[in-house]
């Protein structure tokens, strides 16, 4: 990615979006000390951080765009490029491993036919390998997006392939939480 | 001695309403708030009450918390306060549960914390993946502020404090305090060096006290009922209880409320319910992934509590206790540990960067059939150089394991290397090639 952002393609961002980052620069103790959640709002609305995102940042912020690219790149839920659909995130860490996410991550493969760490080439799924969800005596489990399912068979996955194949993200063991 | 005897913390663990503000103070939420700003606690008054009770920090270092409180400079007067909640340390899930089922009584924690060291602004550090967990938090913050408990002059006392849920955004170092005050500066989470220490210069070069979620939520208890009435549970040096997250294939994995001191056999046995159907306990790492394992005969003998565990060779951690059964190959879980230190290596340190590289690399090379004996001293040989010796103890928490592994499951390994042999019996490098 280069520090120089002047691509000259459209960046849209919603209203609201725009309303928020001025909300978080406000609220924040320092303009700089903001970023992390405006790119979160960026991260929401297009599911990646664009040129013109950068741009915008460094004009409300005024922070230099190395810095903002350095901070993008950093953390790995930030993303400066657009991503699947449907990015599939199984923990491969050791109490998933213990509780079968090798096998589970082979059956997701032979499903998508694609490897760990490819997209299918109708840019539907991604399938990727992440450190523990914090969720370790619910393993093995997956997350895509803010649904993080968890206590995961090769049958519970088939399920859920086929919702998401249909355009449904069904319900995750932790959607509880938002309801009231 | 039952799972339901120990609800200091847990009470509401498990419930679908015990989130609600409403529900909270009920069950006598915001009395420790109302009794320290109402009832006129000084703020050495509530920092004495946390000493007194012995509590240390449940984030895995186990400092005394009001010692540490203790270190900000009494003069100051812009002074921070971090919840670290960014619980990423394979293994762990007990703050999850905390903020889950019962944020209100971390941010009432939060609340008396920030008071005790006059903090103005607080933060609730959430580690990204845990994103419905932010809204769930953001969600009591905003009933908190409803009720008075937070904003301008809270409960008409005259203190002021705003609160902040942030966000991180994957990234295991953030959970190292300063790495965590840098993140929010809006900076990649690269820990810096200590000293000087936060709470005398952290955020924005201020005071700073970072706390792990159940540290500041067991603080409602103890100004409620006094120091004493913590101490009654634990053990003389480990005092109160302790959440621990069970994870492997035991009958019943979840997080539990302990009284410290308990024996792991007590709980292995009558409140895990021993190991599932058709498997054998081989070992347990009892403190998050980064302390050393023990093999069951070991831990079998041993409390849980901070003197009994570091005798025993371990450290009670973060209380993420991951069962390992008889059936797993110690040496590909050393790859998946070693995998996960050299990718959350923020690369500042050369001992750690590349350090958790070679042994990711050497492990890797070990199953892949190509190890040579001289490996297993290569590997030692490599932890020598990395503990110790960097910014942050994430590669003490990557040479704690492996060494561990080494040391316990050795011949695990050369089997490995044995049979490596007995299938390539020439060199690794066949003479001619041998550079
Ligand atoms: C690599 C690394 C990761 C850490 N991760 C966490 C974490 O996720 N949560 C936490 O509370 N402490 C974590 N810590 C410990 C913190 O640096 C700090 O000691 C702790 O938050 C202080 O709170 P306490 O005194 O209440 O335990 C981590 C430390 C290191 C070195
Ligand atoms: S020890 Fe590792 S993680 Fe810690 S500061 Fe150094 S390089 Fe970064
Ligand atoms: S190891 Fe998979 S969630 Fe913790």
């Amino acid at each position: 990615m280069s520090p120089s952002t002047d691509t000259g393609a459209a960046f849209e961002l919603s209203d609201v979006s725009r309303a928020r980052i001025d909300e978080l620069v406000a609220q924040y103790p320092t303009k700089a000390s903001a970023l992390m959640p405006c790119l979160w709002v960026i991260m929401d609305e297009l599911g990646w951080v664009p040129p013109g995102g950068i741009d915008l940042l460094v004009d409300k912020l005024q922070v230099t765009s190395a810095r903002i690219c350095e901070v993008l790149t950093f953390y790995t839920m930030f993303r400066s490029e657009p991503q699947a659909e449907y990015v599939l995130q199984v923990c491969h860490n050791i109490s998933c491993h213990i509780m079968g996410a090798r096998p589970l991550i082979a059956h997701l493969e032979k499903r998508l036919g694609v490897r760990l760490g490819e997209t299918t080439p109708d840019g539907k799924f991604a399938l990727e390998g992440v450190e523990c969800l914090g969720a370790c005596g619910h393993g093995p489990c997956l997350q895509l997006g803010r649904h993080l399912y968890e206590y995961l068979t090769p049958e519970k996955v088939d399920g859920l392939l086929e919702s998401l194949r249909r355009g449904e993200i069904p319900r995750a063991d932790t959607d509880r939480e938002l309801e009231d | 001695m039952t799972p339901n005897d120990y609800t200091m913390l847990s009470a509401r663990f498990g419930r679908s309403d015990g989130h609600k503000l409403a529900v909270y103070e009920a069950e006598g939420g915001y009395r420790a708030l109302r009794k320290v700003l109402q009832d006129g606690m000084s703020r050495e008054e509530v920092r004495e009450e946390v000493k007194g009770a012995g509590l240390r920090g449940r984030g895995g270092a186990g400092f005394p918390t009001g010692v540490k409180w203790g270190f900000v400079p009494p003069d100051a007067d812009e002074i921070y306060f971090f919840v670290n909640a960014d619980e990423s340390e394979p293994g762990t899930f007990k703050d999850r549960y905390l903020l889950d089922y019962d944020p209100h009584q971390t941010i009432e924690g939060t609340i008396i914390s920030c008071f005790a060291v006059k903090a103005k602004l607080a933060f609730i550090y959430i580690r990204g993946e845990f994103g419905w967990l932010v809204d769930r938090v953001q969600k009591a913050v905003d009933e908190a502020y409803a009720a008075g408990y937070l904003g301008k002059d809270i409960l008409g006392s005259g203190y002021d404090l705003e609160m902040i849920v942030h966000k991180g955004a994957g990234a295991y170092i953030c959970g190292e305090e300063t790495g965590l005050i840098n993140s929010v500066t809006g900076r990649k989470g690269q820990p810096s060096i200590k000293p000087p220490f936060p709470a005398v210069q952290g955020f924005l070069d201020k005071p700073t006290i970072v706390n792990n979620v159940e540290s500041v939520a067991s603080v409602p208890f103890i100004i409620n009922e006094g120091a004493a009435a913590y101490k009654a549970f634990g053990t003389e040096k480990s005092c109160g209880t302790k959440l621990f997250s069970v994870s492997g294939p035991v009958k019943r994995p979840g997080v539990y409320e302990i009284p410290l001191g308990l024996p792991f056999r007590e709980f292995f046995n009558d409140w895990l319910g021993g190991m599932a159907e058709g498997e054998k306990l081989k070992a347990v790492i009892v403190g998050g992934s980064s302390v050393p394992v023990l093999p069951a005969e070991e831990i079998m003998n041993t409390n849980l509590d901070y003197e009994s565990l570091g005798e025993a060779g371990t450290m009670l951690g973060s209380g993420g206790m991951i069962v390992i059964p008889e059936s797993c190959d110690m040496v590909e879980l050393i790859q998946v540990l070693m995998h996960f230190y050299f990718d959350e290596s923020c690369g500042q340190c050369t001992p750690c960067r590349e350090g958790t590289g070679w042994l990711h690399r050497i492990v890797k090379r070990l199953r892949g059939g190509g190890g040579t004996p001289e490996d297993l001293d290569l590997l030692e040989h490599v932890c020598d150089g990395m503990a110790g010796l960097t910014i942050c103890p994430l590669a003490d928490a990557a040479v704690m394991p492996m060494r561990s592994f080494l040391d316990k499951f050795r011949p695990e390994f050369e089997a490995l290397i044995q049979e490596t042999a007995a299938a390539a019996p020439t060199s690794r490098w066949p003479r001619g090639e041998q550079e």
